[in-house]
């Protein structure tokens, strides 16, 4: 099962590396990671997508958190939380499928963020159910290009009862 | 003011009295500031690998922080190997590395090697200074981390250019950042937890106890745990890193278990149905095969100071962080008195005395027990690692915490002349013996040049069988007697070599020369090269070849 977890490190270079090295040497698969700054500029936070089963991602989180620059680990699979992933595709399209493709990223609200002769660029966000059903429904008219960003996800608020 | 006066300020006011190293270009301008600060004595090892496993040993046999100083590039790798072995038996060093200058940095500068990305994996922590401002800082943190939760080596990487600026602060120690004290905040021992245990052990009928290098580490001697067994009435096994914190004379004591542990430890793992583990961390070395581990085991509670050892290796229906001592002394308080007579007569019912090969003129079990009764209750022994290791730890009966010095988790041949040399720094009073081979002492024997320079009264004890023994016996076990490489022939004449460092040599053939001539240079207070030649024939056993259960055990061919 994916587990996408938060953890607070110390903003020092060569953190990441210390991070990604842990999950080498254990052996434990990153499917994506995200690492940016924070409000307080002595701490980032990255927020790692890991494939594991409850025994893994248990020693994962102790592991982490032994390291000296890691400050705080939270796993947030099972917490209400919104998560987002930017995508942007190259697929083929000319002037017989681009009104088709356009259409349906209208549905999606993706936007076109390029146009060439034979195809064009779009870019999305979501969560990553909504980036593989835009991935998919582009699938039939030729992707020639993908790039993805990891999932950056935040606990929702406290909703007043 | 210099920041390499910050520096050896800073190191002076965490008292540290001995420091291992061996200067380089980049550290010279430490070095050059040394005589400076006469508290700090400096000890020239002659490899810096020497400096790291000297370190260690003084940490060790002391308790406190151990300190090496190398330079850059190749000082800095030579280190890595000894900043591996304490990082895999939990003793806490601080690692001081030189470095190229910052303008020199990511340029592949002489003698440049990235140290802080290679130790990250081996190191409990790693530090690059940056500015000499931030030493008193970083170099109380250090010893900080160093010390607290699981214990651990820190390395600290200082370019040459922040030796020498000059900066202008005030002349007192750091602070730890609040992140970090909370980090290792003392964990109180959960009462509620620790009587439940007390019930299971009660309620047991064949409960054990199996200490570690956690306990060994924090136990000034061992009458918690003598009063422990025997209000619990429950055999105690130690691990190799707990040699000696329970009395082997105890008829509670079943000694080590694992792949060369005693028949009665393995034994008493396999029938117990309550096992109760302290400071230890289920190593392969000592579960063997994991799934055929512990099989009647109802309860296994494991007690660490590291969250992340438990249920690493071994599924606990008891974890609970605490320090191995808290959880002893509150277990303690919380037992009531149990009888489990039936099980201590049955446990002792099942020891087994290895024996040695008929016809042995020199067998490894009875020449160990001559040394054991020659040295007194406070001699600390080193060792190296192979088959004199496990003899160590077999026949010897280590008095105390703190007096067998040994490579356990890494395994690292050539640690045991350099550990011994730190062991008999940070304990001069004491009698220094170390148990080597012939394999092991090839590794490291340059740092004789120290034990002839300080006069120190070392006592290496050379069990010399004329090959890489350990693996030697494996290829004999497992295949086909194929001794690929481990036959050690051109030998150094060891007479030789005693006498080119000044230290006195005596060789020891056979049991009849195991007499009082060699008792008193067991105890003597001069450098001693004891060569006995061990029977070549001799193996290890108790034995559980690998991939077996615990109670696949050979006993002797």
């Amino acid at each position: 099962m994916k587990h996408k977890l938060a953890v607070l490190v110390e903003n020092n270079p060569g953190v990441l590396a210390k991070v990604s090295n842990l999950f080498s040497r254990r052996g434990y698969n990153i499917e994506s990671l995200v690492v940016s700054d924070t409000e307080d500029k002595t701490v980032s936070r990255m927020t790692i997508v890991v494939d594991g089963d409850e025994k893994i991602i248990e020693q994962v989180t102790k592991q982490l958190h032994k390291l000296v620059d890691v400050i705080k680990v939270n796993d947030l699979t099972n917490d209400d939380i919104v998560s987002r992933q930017l995508l942007l595709v190259r697929v083929a399209a000319d002037h017989e499928t681009r009104a088709e493709i356009i259409q349906i990223m209208d549905i999606f609200r993706a936007r076109i963020i390029d146009i060439g002769r034979r195809s064009m660029i779009i870019e999305a966000t979501g969560d990553e159910d909504k980036i593989e059903a835009i991935v998919k429904s582009l699938q039939p008219f030729g992707i020639q290009e993908i790039v993805k960003t990891g999932v950056s996800a935040m606990v929702r608020s406290p909703k007043e009862k | 003011m210099l920041g390499a006066d910050i520096l050896l300020h800073c190191l002076e006011l965490h008292g540290v009295d001995t420091v291992f190293g061996l200067p380089g270009g980049v550290v010279i301008p430490l070095y050059d500031r040394l005589k400076e600060f006469p508290n700090i004595h400096h000890v020239l090892v002659r490899h810096e690998q020497g400096a790291a496993h000297a370190a260690d040993g003084y940490a060790r046999s002391t308790g406190k922080v151990g300190v090496c100083f190398a330079t850059s590039g190749p000082g800095a790798t030579n280190l890595v190997t000894g900043i591996a072995t304490a990082n895999m038996d939990s003793i806490p060093m601080v690692c001081i590395m030189g470095q190229v200058v910052k303008e020199l940095l990511g340029t592949d500068g002489f003698q440049e090697a990235h140290m802080t990305s290679v130790c990250q994996s081996i190191s409990k922590h790693t530090y690059s200074v940056t500015d000499a401002a931030q030493l008193p800082d970083i170099i109380e943190e250090a010893f900080f981390v160093a010390q607290s939760g699981r214990p651990g080596p820190v390395v600290i990487d200082i370019p040459k250019d922040v030796f020498v600026q000059n900066v202008d602060i005030p002349y007192n120690k750091g602070t730890v950042r609040g992140r970090i004290l909370n980090k290792y905040k003392p964990c109180q021992v959960n009462k509620e937890q620790v009587k439940k245990v007390a019930e299971y052990i009660k309620q047991a009928e064949r409960p054990m106890l199996v200490v570690g290098g956690g306990v060994n580490n924090r136990i000034a001697d061992s009458t918690l745990l003598v009063n422990l067994a025997q209000k619990a009435d429950m055999p105690v096994a130690t691990t190799l890193m707990a040699r000696g914190v329970f009395p082997s004379d105890s008829k509670y004591s079943v000694g080590m278990p694992g792949m060369h542990g005693t028949v009665e430890a393995n034994y008493v793992v396999q029938h117990c149905d309550c096992l109760v583990a302290v400071g230890m961390r289920f190593d392969d070395r000592v579960t063997s095969d994991i799934s055929k581990f512990a099989p009647n085991a109802k309860h296994i509670v494991h007690v660490d100071i590291d969250p992340a050892e438990i249920g690493k290796n071994v599924v606990t229906d008891f974890p609970l962080v605490a320090d191995s001592i808290d959880f002893l002394e509150a277990l303690y308080e919380q037992l009531q008195q149990c009888n489990h007579a039936d099980w201590v007569e049955e446990v002792n019912a099942n020891r087994y005395e290895v024996q040695s090969p008929v016809g042995s003129v020199l067998p490894p079990k009875e020449t160990f027990a001559f040394i054991d009764q020659c040295v007194d209750d406070e001699t600390i022994v080193a060792t190296d690692v192979g088959q004199h290791q496990m003899w160590a730890a077999l026949f010897l009966n280590t008095k105390g915490p703190r007096k067998f010095i040994t490579s356990g988790g890494l395994g690292t041949m050539g640690f045991g002349l350099p550990a011994a040399i730190g062991t008999q720094f940070g304990n001069p009073d004491k009698n220094v013996i170390l148990i080597t081979g012939d394999g092991s002492f090839q590794m490291n024997l340059q740092e004789l040049a120290i034990v002839k320079k300080y006069k120190l009264p070392l006592k290496i004890c050379l069990m010399n069988n004329g090959f890489l023994g350990m693996v030697h016996q494996w290829q004999k076990f497992f295949y086909n007697e194929n001794y690929s490489a481990t036959i050690l022939d051109s030998a150094p004449d060891w007479a030789k070599l005693a006498d080119a460092y000044d230290i006195n040599y005596m060789r020891i053939d056979t049991m009849e020369q195991c007499n009082e001539t060699l008792a008193e240079v067991l105890t003597s207070k001069e450098g001693w090269l004891i060569d006995f030649r061990i029977d070549a024939n001799a193996d290890v056993y108790p034995m559980v070849p690998a991939g077996k259960g615990l109670d696949d055990i050979l006993v002797g061919e």
